[in-house]
């Protein structure tokens, strides 16, 4: 547990995208992805994206999933618009019960 | 005279609640992240009011009663809210489902009927009480329950719609509203994201996204089946990322061309109504999302995908060029003519705004502020046979 909150915390830091850029990604996040997953992530044509739904995922998985999306499914990936630690962040705010 | 005055002050009230509105062509305009309608006047670009508090709107669609008095909301929480365009007020609201993608009203316009995803089938409401009449589970083996898309209204007081993880199309035959008749067409293709009826009530078609082409059903002929038309296209071409699903609303159909967009490719296609085969394909800035013939035709406008949904694009369909790029603003989403076509709204989701086009000029005529819009639908539809 302590390794994962290690891990997590250095997922978080290791390039925190600037305030600007987190409210573009947000953004993205509430609209772009929502298209599909839902404004509240509760899911749509793509499943749900709530912490819970999440909680077994490893980070790693979900940010290559995010940046190369998922073969045989409608996700795309996003590679062209956001970098690796840009995915890492938003997969620790998908983590957050409260974004 | 003292004891006339409060009379003559009720008499001037009662005048000022019943001052008439007649609502032919009013219509609707969803704030996705507020989850709010506005009800507003096409005729005066004006907003009327806003109605409040009907949830999850972030993918929301809405079809009028035939009197075009009432708007039915079909929210992403499974929220169905019909609202009163004379009174600017809810009339009644249900959570009939946890999650749905969208609704149609029958053609003798007393039911209305929603697709769902979670749990995945189609519930039928009386369109008067909202009361459930009937209830569709898309159960399509072992505890299997498909997505439901692309519901639409069909002549024969029928629904159409199709089954998204079966690679399904039913009909739901409401002649007798408790006991529906249902014919289910198997093996139609991989993974139907949307459907749409064309005007007529002749053909219903399906979009694929897990394979190339189309599915068609023939409603004068359902014995035929259902027909994957241009099973090729595209097969050895890359498929490019598509950012945002496609929408198949608003057949545009111009003499013998359908046009539709391609999935996965920036092109929009053009197949010919006769044979079903491909006729063209014409390339446009992006990953086409709605792409909608203006009600007499002559032009079809098509937006986009992220991240090229600052853009519209105009073809014109005598030569089948691309007439004029428009760039009305930030995140595009949605287009709605007026009954005639003389102008078009256009919802600019990132920049706030609904803008008004003259579809003649393609001059800008005004643009109102609405928070986040994402769809916009005018009471005319009331009349449309699919929507």
């Amino acid at each position: 547990m302590l390794v994962m909150t290690a891990v997590l915390a250095k997922a978080g830091l290791a390039g925190e995208p600037s305030q600007e850029r987190q409210s573009t990604l947000r953004n993205m996040l509430n609209h772009d992805c929502g298209a599909c997953h839902g404004l509240t992530l509760k899911g749509g044509l793509g499943p749900a994206l709530l912490p819970e739904v999440l909680a077994g995922k490893p980070d790693d998985f979900l940010i290559s999933t995010i940046l190369n999306g998922r073969e045989g499914t409608a996700m795309p990936p996003w590679q062209p618009f956001m970098n690796r630690d840009e995915a890492a962040w938003l997969v620790g705010v998908l983590r957050k019960p409260e974004h | 005279m003292i004891k006339l005055l409060p009379l003559i002050a009720l008499l001037f009230s009662l005048n000022a609640i019943a001052e008439p509105r007649a609502t032919g062509d009013l219509g609707i305009v969803i704030e996705r992240e507020d989850g709010n309608a506005l009800i507003i006047n096409t005729t005066e670009h004006k907003r009327l009011a806003k109605i409040e508090k009907l949830g999850d709107l972030s993918h929301a669609s809405v079809v009028f009663s035939r009197d075009q008095r009432y708007a039915y909301v079909f929210g992403r929480d499974g929220g169905l809210t019909k609202i009163d365009m004379l009174k600017d007020a809810i009339d009644k609201r249900i959570i009939q489902a946890g999650n749905s993608i969208g609704g149609a009203i029958s053609q003798d316009g007393k039911l209305i009927a929603v697709s769902n995803y979670t749990p995945g089938g189609v519930k039928v409401f009386s369109a008067e009480t909202l009361e459930l009449v009937a209830d569709i589970p898309s159960d399509y083996g072992e505890g299997l329950r498909s997505k439901v898309v692309g519901l639409v209204d069909a002549p024969g007081q029928r629904f159409v719609f199709s089954l998204f993880d079966a690679g399904e199309i039913w009909m739901a035959d409401f002649k007798n509203p408790k006991a529906p008749v249902i014919k289910k067409f198997p093996n139609i293709g991989k993974q139907p994201y949307d459907a749409l009826m064309s005007p007529d009530g002749h053909y219903y078609i399906a979009g694929l996204f897990g394979e190339p082409g189309l599915a068609l059903l023939d409603l004068w002929n359902t014995e035929a089946g259902v027909k994957h038309i241009l099973p090729d296209y595209g097969k050895d071409d890359e498929k490019l990322p598509v950012y945002k699903m496609p929408h198949l609303e608003g057949w545009a159909v111009a003499g013998d061309y359908v046009f539709a967009p391609a999935i996965g490719q920036h092109k929009v296609l053009v197949i010919d109504k006769n044979t079903w085969e491909l006729h063209d394909t014409i390339a446009v800035a992006g990953q086409p999302v709605f792409v909608m013939a203006r009600p007499d035709a002559r032009h079809v406008w098509v937006n986009f995908a992220f991240p090229d949904n600052h853009q519209v694009q105009i073809i014109d369909v005598k030569d089948l060029s691309l007439h004029k790029t428009l760039s009305p603003g930030k995140g595009v989403l949605h287009m709605e003519f007026t009954p005639r076509g003389e102008q078009v709204w256009v919802a600019l989701r990132d920049d706030n705004q609904l803008v008004v086009y003259d579809t003649d000029t393609l001059q800008e005529i005004t643009r109102l502020p609405a928070n986040k819009p994402n769809g916009i639908f005018f009471s005319s539809r009331a009349h449309k046979i699919g929507l």
